[in-house]
């Protein structure tokens, strides 16, 4: 791979020589492009070079020094991006941050790291900061990008980013080596940015990574996918997101690829099809969308469209996968999927805006077998990845031709991962954080002393030596017998049939594991009408045998799935129930995030936990339900209690 | 958060317009003027005459008595067309689009006055016509990413949304380049989010463009927000004229429309 290896800059490792290198090596390739007024605006590698150098010096005309933090809020726009850059070429440090979270969310970042410069997209995020500047009175200098509506603006902080590149261009003219010097003071070791973790247990942390980490980190994705100048992303994840940092900022300036930046969030997907990116990073929830409008599209189409689709989706499911991971499948499979490729899966791909994609990833979350078989087997090669902001993403990867349904991949080249005792996975990886920001506290718990992250994630590697990631550590059990519970990873296995809304798993110091079922009223009420099955309410629903039946499948499955894994195969569930009402955040069963609180309904319901492991066959109980205008009331039912189907390891039931 | 805005001369006025269909007497000796550059409400209750006003300013009804002046030249009577012609743009109570036509189509048509070129040269579409055509598009295209509606360029308007479908009828009115805009009932059927930000629309529109805009709006509060002074027609006579605390303070308007305030 010689073009990578000189594209990529072997040994650079500072983001504003890399881009440097790009704007002297292919000056005048497309580096980024943005829609506007409906048409593709790009920008040469040379031209972003340029309209860096007029930013930094136009910053350090207004006081910006090194070791200062920018904080950048907006939608992924290239001017934006490049402020980035420009700040890293003072020693500066880029702090971007969600442009959807509200004034006061804002206000604790803009404190915590001690902001003084901000540079926005438009008059909302302007409205936003000002609104705080009375409780805030640090921030000194916003720059904003968009004029509009900001023309009878006239606090003092405000500068216009046209204004600013101005003045930028004017002191570089008088200070001709200026912007060289100050790149020349950039060090591998400095931090290139700073990235917020969500804060979803306590505050925010900043997350502070080096030149040299992320930069190591963006070229080992490189390397192991081939990226080159010649690939193309849609850029539209937030830019506060480790992932778009990653993907549209520090591999982009890695491997020279063109970043797009749509017209505007809700544009994106038809942003998708005009670029036809090579290369396509989203959450599951995203691939997730983008089937359901598909779906939706299809149930609409004409009877002869749908037919062949469903006949060609068959042929797909049973033999997409393999011919993509290029295993053997029977000659007449093989000349239908090309028939289905032509009329079907083609088109679909272009509906999609993936005609033309090398390697999708998804990660952040466990993605639904449905789904990762859908993308797989019309021919878009889906991989699962693994990493946290902490770690730059760069942990473990799935490489083409062994990507697995529920596993993550392998470590990756330079990253060295081990299980603790207590399955914790810890990882040691080149794109280390190097601190978290003003919190030594943080980071000397999260961080072991020799040299390993704790990723607060249990996982083990299976027979293949793909890592598997089941929990968070902290979730994770023992049954009796000292093997594996993880409640959640059984949960979400259940939680991927349609028919399953929610599931809650017992087995911490038991026997054996015990499962609460909530159907969903709607899939299971359209499943019960096909079948002409009459049926009062949720109430009469969850009692039904056949509804039992039903969830005894869905359960078997997930057992056989339990059972191919050694570490797992204890924690097959042996009996469930199916619970009379559906856990509800309005009374206290669940988070407002929707996340079952194990602990409290465990409690609430103590009896049926008793009658699920004392063996009875059914529980008579009685709950008291709040109702959404405040009244309270019960619901009485006899819960019928059955036995699941278990299998023994290593027999895998097909 | 927008500075104060600057009302300057008398734009339009309209003078002892009286105006009667058969025996029925819609409006009856009604005169105000609108400032440049101001954001100006006719409010009354059902039947008062407020959408008859607007159809007498751009000259779809003609008034039996009475004359209106626009940028100093007096009329005893509009027609739609001249005043079209002369940047009177308007949006209808009830959504009057193509509806098989798409967003950006649509819009396209509000630029059509300002269309140069023959019939012929646009059936063929070379030369003059395109170049005018592309200038066309890039107008358009401003006004798309003005009221964001990016997203729809492509869609059908009959596939669209109500509250949509209202800002892509502002769309076509703005296409236009009006100096006048004439909005009637914009906010009607909306929900609150869809209100507020069409009331941002209208104010970004009056700010940015520095259009003078007269509007009806049944809404209390969006019209107590937003506009600089209000005309109040009750049975087809004014019974009240100000600015929105002289409105809400008058005895005549509060008897008539408001209601007392508890």
């Amino acid at each position: 791979m010689a073009q990578s290896e000189t594209i990529s800059g072997g040994s650079i490792d500072t983001f504003p020589l890399l881009l440097l290198r790009h704007a002297r090596q292919q000056g005048n390739r497309t580096a980024i492009r943005e829609k506007d007024l409906g048409i593709w605006q790009s920008w040469t590698w040379g031209q972003v070079a340029n309209e860096v150098r007029a930013l930094a010096c136009g910053l350090a005309t207004q006081g910006f020094r090194r070791g200062m933090n920018l904080a950048i809020i907006g939608d992924n726009r290239p001017r934006l991006y490049w402020s980035f850059t420009a700040a890293q070429c003072l020693g500066g440090v880029p702090v971007p941050m969600y442009q959807d979270a509200v004034a006061q969310e804002m206000l604790f970042l803009l404190d915590n790291a001690e902001i003084e410069y901000a540079i926005v997209e438009d008059q909302e995020q302007v409205d936003k900061l000002l609104e705080i500047l009375p409780q805030y009175p640090n921030l000194k200098h916003i720059f904003y990008d968009d004029p509009r509506g900001l023309r009878n603006y006239r606090q003092p902080q405000l500068m216009s980013y046209d204004r600013l590149r101005e003045i930028g261009r004017e002191f570089d003219r008088k200070d001709l080596g200026f912007f060289e010097r100050a790149v020349g003071d950039v060090k591998p070791a400095d931090t290139c940015v700073m990235l917020y973790t969500s804060g979803t247990t306590g505050k925010p942390k900043g997350v502070c990574h080096t030149h040299a980490g992320f930069i190591a980190a963006a070229r080992g994705d490189v390397e192991f996918d081939g990226f080159n100048p010649s690939d193309e992303v849609l850029s539209y994840l937030p830019m506060a997101w480790v992932g778009d940092h990653l993907f549209s900022y520090a591999q982009a300036l890695v491997a020279g690829f063109t970043v797009n930046c749509p017209e505007s969030s809700e544009t994106a997907m038809n942003d998708l099809r005009e670029i036809g990116p090579t290369y396509y990073f989203a959450p599951p929830r995203v691939f997730e969308n983008l089937l359901t409008t598909v779906m939706i599209r299809m149930d609409d189409a004409s009877r002869i469209k749908r037919g062949l689709f469903h006949y060609f989706m068959g042929v797909a499911q049973r033999s997409g996968m393999q011919i993509m991971d290029r295993k053997p499948v029977p000659l007449l499979d093989r000349l239908l999927y090309f028939m289905g490729g032509l009329l079907i899966y083609g088109p679909l791909r272009n509906i999609l805006g993936m005609s033309r994609i090398r390697v999708a990833y998804t990660g952040g979350a466990a993605i639904g077998p449905d789904l990762y078989r859908f993308y797989r087997s019309i021919g878009i090669n889906l991989k699962q990845l693994y990493g946290q902001t902490e770690t730059s993403v760069y942990v473990c990867k799935q490489p083409d031709g062994r990507a697995k349904l529920d596993s993550v991949g392998r470590p990756l080249p330079g990253v060295e991962i081990r299980i603790a005792g207590n399955g914790e996975v810890q990882v040691r990886t080149p794109g280390m954080l190097k601190e978290y920001y003003k919190r030594p506290d943080a980071t000397a718990e999260s961080i072991s002393a020799d040299g390993y992250f704790l990723t607060g994630d249990a996982g083990f590697f299976d027979a293949d030596g793909d890592l598997k990631i089941i929990d968070r550590a902290s979730d994770v059990g023992m049954l009796a017998d000292d093997s594996i519970f993880a409640p959640q990873f059984i949960e979400n296995k259940l939680k991927f049939f349609p028919y399953i809304k929610e599931a809650v798993c017992f087995g911490d110091r038991r026997d054996m594991v015990c499962a609460f079922i909530n159907i969903d009223l709607q899939a299971v009420g359209n499943w019960a009408e096909k079948r002409n099955m009459p049926y009062t309410g949720y109430l009469d629903l969850t009692s039904r045998p056949e509804v039992y039946d039903l969830m005894l499948k869905c359960i078997a499955q997930v057992n056989a799935d339990l059972a191919g894994e050694a570490t797992l195969a204890g924690s097959q569930v042996k009996r469930f129930l199916i619970l009379h009402k559906e856990l509800d955040a309005d009374d206290d069963e669940l988070t407002r995030t929707r996340k079952v609180r194990r602990g409290f309904v465990a409690q609430k319901y103590a009896p049926l936990v008793d009658a699920l492991y004392s063996g009875q066959s059914h529980c008579r109980i009685a709950t008291e339900v709040k109702f959404e205008d405040g009244r309270r009331g019960t619901i009485e039912a006899d819960i019928v209690i059955r036995d699941a189907k278990t299998n023994l390891y290593p027999a895998r039931a097909a | 958060m927008t500075g104060q805005r600057k009302t300057g001369e008398v734009m339009l006025s309209v003078e002892n317009i009286a105006l009667s269909f058969g025996g029925v007497r819609a409006l009856s000796d009604v005169s105000f003027d609108v400032r440049e550059g101001e954001v100006r409400a006719i409010i009354g209750p059902n039947g008062a005459g407020k959408s008859s006003m607007l159809n007498v300013i751009n000259g779809v009804y003609h008034p039996q008595q009475g004359n209106i002046s626009f940028r100093g030249e007096m009329r005893h009577r509009m027609d739609p067309h001249r005043a079209a012609a002369q940047g009177i743009a308007r949006t209808f109570q009830n959504i009057a689009l193509f509806k098989g036509m798409t967003v950006l189509d649509n819009i396209m048509t509000g630029r059509n006055l300002k269309m140069r070129s023959s019939l012929f040269e646009q059936a063929i579409y070379i030369g003059r016509n395109r170049r005018e055509e592309l200038a066309h598009r890039a107008k358009v295209e401003e006004i798309i990413d003005f009221l964001q509606i990016e997203h729809i360029r492509k869609t059908p308007v009959g596939r669209l949304p109500y509250g949509l479908q209202k800002r892509v009828e502002l769309a076509r009115a703005l296409a236009a380049e009006p100096t006048l805009l004439l909005l009637d009932e914009p906010m009607a059927g909306m929900n609150v989010e869809e209100k507020q930000d069409m009331c941002r629309f209208i104010l970004d529109v009056n700010d940015e463009f520095g259009t003078t805009i007269v509007l009806i709006e049944h809404d209390m509060g969006v019209v107590m927000d937003i506009c600089d002074r209000i005309v109040v027609l009750d049975y087809g006579r004014k019974i009240g004229d100000g600015t929105p605390d002289e409105i809400r303070n008058n005895k005549a308007v509060i008897d008539a429309y408001l209601g007392v305030s508890h």
